[in-house]
């Protein structure tokens, strides 16, 4: 461990060149991930605002601001948003890219072209949904159910597919780079079980990018050809069948929502060992639970089709695997509460964030029973139920997650420190914000509101207006980090290789690290998280925790 | 203002439901369930906070350098919080497997009702001959099947106060039944987003006592009965000068056919169901018998959905016929 430098290094990779040329062109990946962190806040932007409009029109039955067909477009455009460029890229594109090198102890990840061509494609993708948005939108959901999308939609379905095409390489080309990355670049003496839990997590998302995402670019592909040439694969009048489009948008799209959590669950696991100076409980189960989770993943899509008329078998099978990838998580829920027993908790902002994200996901993964449960989800599937249930995980789990994250490595990306009494009260906004906005929303759906309405029953308003009161505490919870954050860029104080006393490779170089990242190699000899203890002479070994 | 304030004078005059009316055979069932669910997470969510809680006030760095004690991972511990939570998970999936599998079908006294949705309507046809827009007149106590088709995007025919639920397709048929317990009226919602006016292809649901279910059928305007109207259009199309009852010679009769198995020239065996007929109306070549020729041509294009479905309850009618017979 190298000693607190009073003072930022000389050079940085942020200071080491200068102009914008050195950054469209840096094949440095923690440059790479900061350029993903301008376009998915921008993204993020947008997609928020989206919804910030949507709550305003459901404060009245009749809806305040829109016309239905607005309406419908802005809902899509805020799934397509949300989901393909800022959810899916956010914690790998960002934080994966930015310390994937700096914890296995290398110089870069293992393709450095491939990275920055990873990025172009990104872009090029959201250039073409913010095309499509600014030209007057699309209005099929993110889902694109056809045969509304590709044979009765008027709106442009082509460009918001196109753009999640090419976006969809840029997941494929991460998802590779990490993989032989973690393969072949740790440094001597990082063994598999020695890897921080959020490699481990990151490994498994990108297992999921390979091979998942080929299977979204395929479906958009057809549905972009049975829209311009009415080939009739999904269109049932020539023989096609618009829920095959069902089961293969499916078949990706539910694996991606781990790719949107997994990340999440591996920031989680730094965060509580961090703050509360422990080894992780479990290191095992919480690593093979990661890869058990991206494997399950991809035989329980069904679960989003059971109310089209599917074998009543199919139903029951694919409702049994849904329950089962409740497990792993429920594994990883415990071993993090189990990790700060004994522990020397102190509550930074971060971490405020990661016990924020133990509690939303909690109750996210447990309504999730009720969809697996097949009677429950008849009645709760295509209402606000869903929406909240998604949102749980979505939201209260992945974006919490990115934004301790965010908070935690902030220090080690700039060099400088925010304040901290600010990010801890936004982290309290963002927490009552959010609960206040999707609350009501599971009794919305129990109470049979279906999603998507812009106009709805008169009895539902009064849940409706206390989602929308939520949103707005929750939007201002948004914005207070964007503020503090830029400010802290220039104005921080200095924050020294390491503010958190955390273990782990990358807080053991200046911040912000060089371009090379380690001026040598290091030789990993401990364990991830090998903080500081006292072993417990009172108890034998196994009872430790066992006696509680 | 009035908007802002609405929430707390709706939650202090208690103006929040909390659950949808339960109508049908099936809503308790599905509600115990719910609840039962409800009380899992609330357990498992309370559980899991006070710990943290505790955790959180006993464990808090009281020192900037203490040292805290090592805990070790006893793999019982691991093994009971997967095994536990696997054992809950599989009890839950017996019970709600149970409750999909008995409601999935359908009470063979069932009154079957056809709907045909498309942008942004519901079009229901009772099998005595009415027909109606957005609303449904059921009796009470009487299981209803409701034979469902889409003219155009998929669509989804959802009644909360009976917890059904199911997409309504293009090109095939699905099928829903209920049996409403209370009298009323419900909501009937289209649950799958069908485009711009998705959330005005709404209607309502009303259950009648069987006396004023036998009025309403009266007092509508006297119609034949969707049997009848599909014989009509059987002869009209010309189906009869092959299709004859008593003879087999250039075509299959098809009396008793539907909601059997049949082997055709491709070499498959299906059971002749509503997509069935269907599909050998629009694409007779598709489900040829083996010892025809394929003669018969297209009718696609030619027949509306709603014609579709007479000449369907019609074949079906041939069936039952002369079942009763036998």
């Amino acid at each position: 461990m190298s000693t607190e430098a009073p003072a930022e290094p000389a050079v940085n990779y942020l200071n080491a060149s200068y102009g914008i040329k050195s950054w469209l062109l840096t094949l440095d990946h923690k440059r790479i991930g900061l350029l993903y962190l301008a376009t998915i806040t921008l993204m993020f932007v947008v997609g928020g605002l989206a919804a910030t409009l949507m709550r305003l029109h459901l404060v009245e039955p009749q809806g305040a601001l829109f016309e239905p067909e607005t309406y419908n477009k802005m809902f899509s455009s805020h799934g397509i948003i949300m989901v393909f460029f800022f959810l899916i890229p956010s914690i790998p594109a960002t934080l994966g890219n930015f310390c994937i090198p700096l914890m296995i102890g290398a110089r870069d990840v293992a393709f450095p072209r491939l990275n920055l061509m990873s990025w172009y494609l990104f872009v090029t993708g959201c250039a073409f949904v913010l095309y499509d948005t600014i030209s007057g939108g699309v209005d099929t959901g993110w889902t694109f159910y056809p045969p509304y999308s590709s044979l009765y939609a008027q709106s442009h379905v082509v460009a918001a597919a196109l753009g999640i095409f090419i976006a969809g390489f840029s997941s494929i080309l991460t998802g590779l780079n990490f993989i032989v990355t973690i393969h072949k670049m740790r440094a001597p003496g990082m063994t598999w079980f020695r890897l921080p839990l959020f490699i481990w997590a990151l490994y498994a998302t990108s297992l999921i990018f390979v091979l998942g995402t080929p299977v979204i670019a395929v479906t958009v592909f057809l549905l972009g050809l049975e829209r311009l040439l009415h080939v009739g694969i999904f269109d049932p009048a020539v023989g096609g069948d618009p829920l095959l489009f069902q089961h293969m948008f499916w078949f990706y799209s539910h694996p991606a929502v781990y790719i949107m959590i997994l990340p999440g669950m591996g920031v989680i696991s730094e965060l509580i060992t961090a703050f509360s100076r422990k080894k992780i409980f479990g290191y095992s189960f919480v690593a093979f639970s990661s890869l058990s989770i991206a494997v399950i993943s991809f035989i329980v899509w069904g679960h989003h089709m059971f109310v089209t008329g599917q074998a009543l078998y199919a139903g029951l099978v694919f409702s049994v695997l849904s329950f089962l990838v409740a497990i792993p998580s429920a594994v990883k829920v415990f071993n993090w509460t189990a990790t700060l027993y004994r522990g020397s908790i102190s509550y930074e902002a971060p971490m405020l964030y990661a016990l924020g994200f133990i509690g939303l996901f909690t109750i996210g993964g447990l309504t999730g029973l009720f969809l697996a449960s097949l009677a429950t989800d008849v009645h709760l599937n295509g209402t606000y139920f869903i929406v909240a249930h998604f949102h749980y995980i979505m939201v209260g789990g992945a974006v919490m997650a990115y934004l301790g994250g965010i908070h935690f490595w902030w220090p080690k990306i700039c060099g400088r420190l925010y304040p901290d009494m600010w990010a801890r009260i936004s982290a309290a906004i963002i927490f009552i914000g959010f609960n206040l906005t999707f609350f009501p929303q599971f009794m919305l759906g129990y109470l049979g509101m279906p999603r998507r309405y812009a106009v709805y029953a008169p009895e539902f308003q009064v849940l409706n207006v206390l989602s929308s009161a939520g949103a707005s505490i929750l939007g201002i919870g948004y914005v207070i980090p964007l503020v503090y954050l830029i400010w802290s860029m220039r104005y921080g104080p200095i924050a020294g290789p390491n503010p958190w006393k955390a273990k782990g490779l990358e807080w053991t170089i200046p911040s912000p690290p060089p371009t090379e990242n380690f001026e040598e190699i290091p030789i990993v000899t401990e364990d991830a998280y090998n903080y500081p203890a006292i072993e417990p002479h009172a108890y034998p070994d196994s009872q430790g925790v066992a006696s509680v | 203002m009035k908007v802002l304030l609405q929430p707390v004078i709706g939650i202090l005059a208690m103006n929040v439901p909390f659950q949808p009316p339960a109508a049908s055979t099936i809503a308790e069932g599905v509600d115990r369930l719910y609840l039962v669910l409800s009380g899992i997470t609330v357990f498992f969510s309370v559980l899991i906070f006070s710990i943290i809680f505790v955790f959180m006030v006993k464990y808090r760095r009281r020192k900037e350098d203490e040292i805290p004690v090592a805990t070790h991972t006893p793999l019982l511990v691991e093994l009971a919080w997967t095994i536990i939570p696997s054992l809950i998970c599989a009890v839950l999936f017996v019970w709600t497997a149970a409750i999909y599998v008995q409601n999935g079908r359908p009470p063979r006294s069932s009154i079957e009702v056809f709907v045909i949705g498309k942008q942004w309507m519901w079009h229901l046809q009772h099998p005595e001959g009415p027909r109606e827009i957005n609303e449904l007149h059921v009796p009470v106590g009487v299981p209803i099947k409701l034979t469902m088709t889409s003219q155009d995007v998929i669509h989804d025919f959802y009644v909360p106060a009976f917890r059904v639920k199911k997409d309504v397709l293009p090109g095939r048929f699905t099928s829903l039944w209920f049996e409403a317990t209370e009298t009323g009226t419900y909501h009937l919602f289209c649950a799958q987003y069908c485009g711009t006016n998705h959330s005005e292809m709404i209607g309502w649901i009303y259950v009648m006592s069987s006396s004023d279910y036998a009025n309403w059928l009266a007092g509508g305007e006297k119609s034949e009965s969707l049997a009848q109207l599909g014989e009509r259009l059987f002869s009209q199309y010309g189906c009869d000068n092959c299709h004859a009852s008593e003879s087999n010679a250039r075509a299959p009769s098809l009396v008793g056919v539907y909601g059997r198995p049949q082997k055709f020239a491709t070499g498959e065996t299906r059971v002749v169901d509503e997509s069935l007929i269907q599909q050998a109306i629009l694409t007779p070549n598709s489900v040829r018998l083996p010892n025809y020729q394929p003669l018969m041509p297209t009718y696609q294009g030619q027949i509306d959905q709603e014609q579709m479905l007479e000449l369907i309850a019609y074949i079906k009618s041939l069936g039952s016929e002369e079942r009763k017979g036998q």
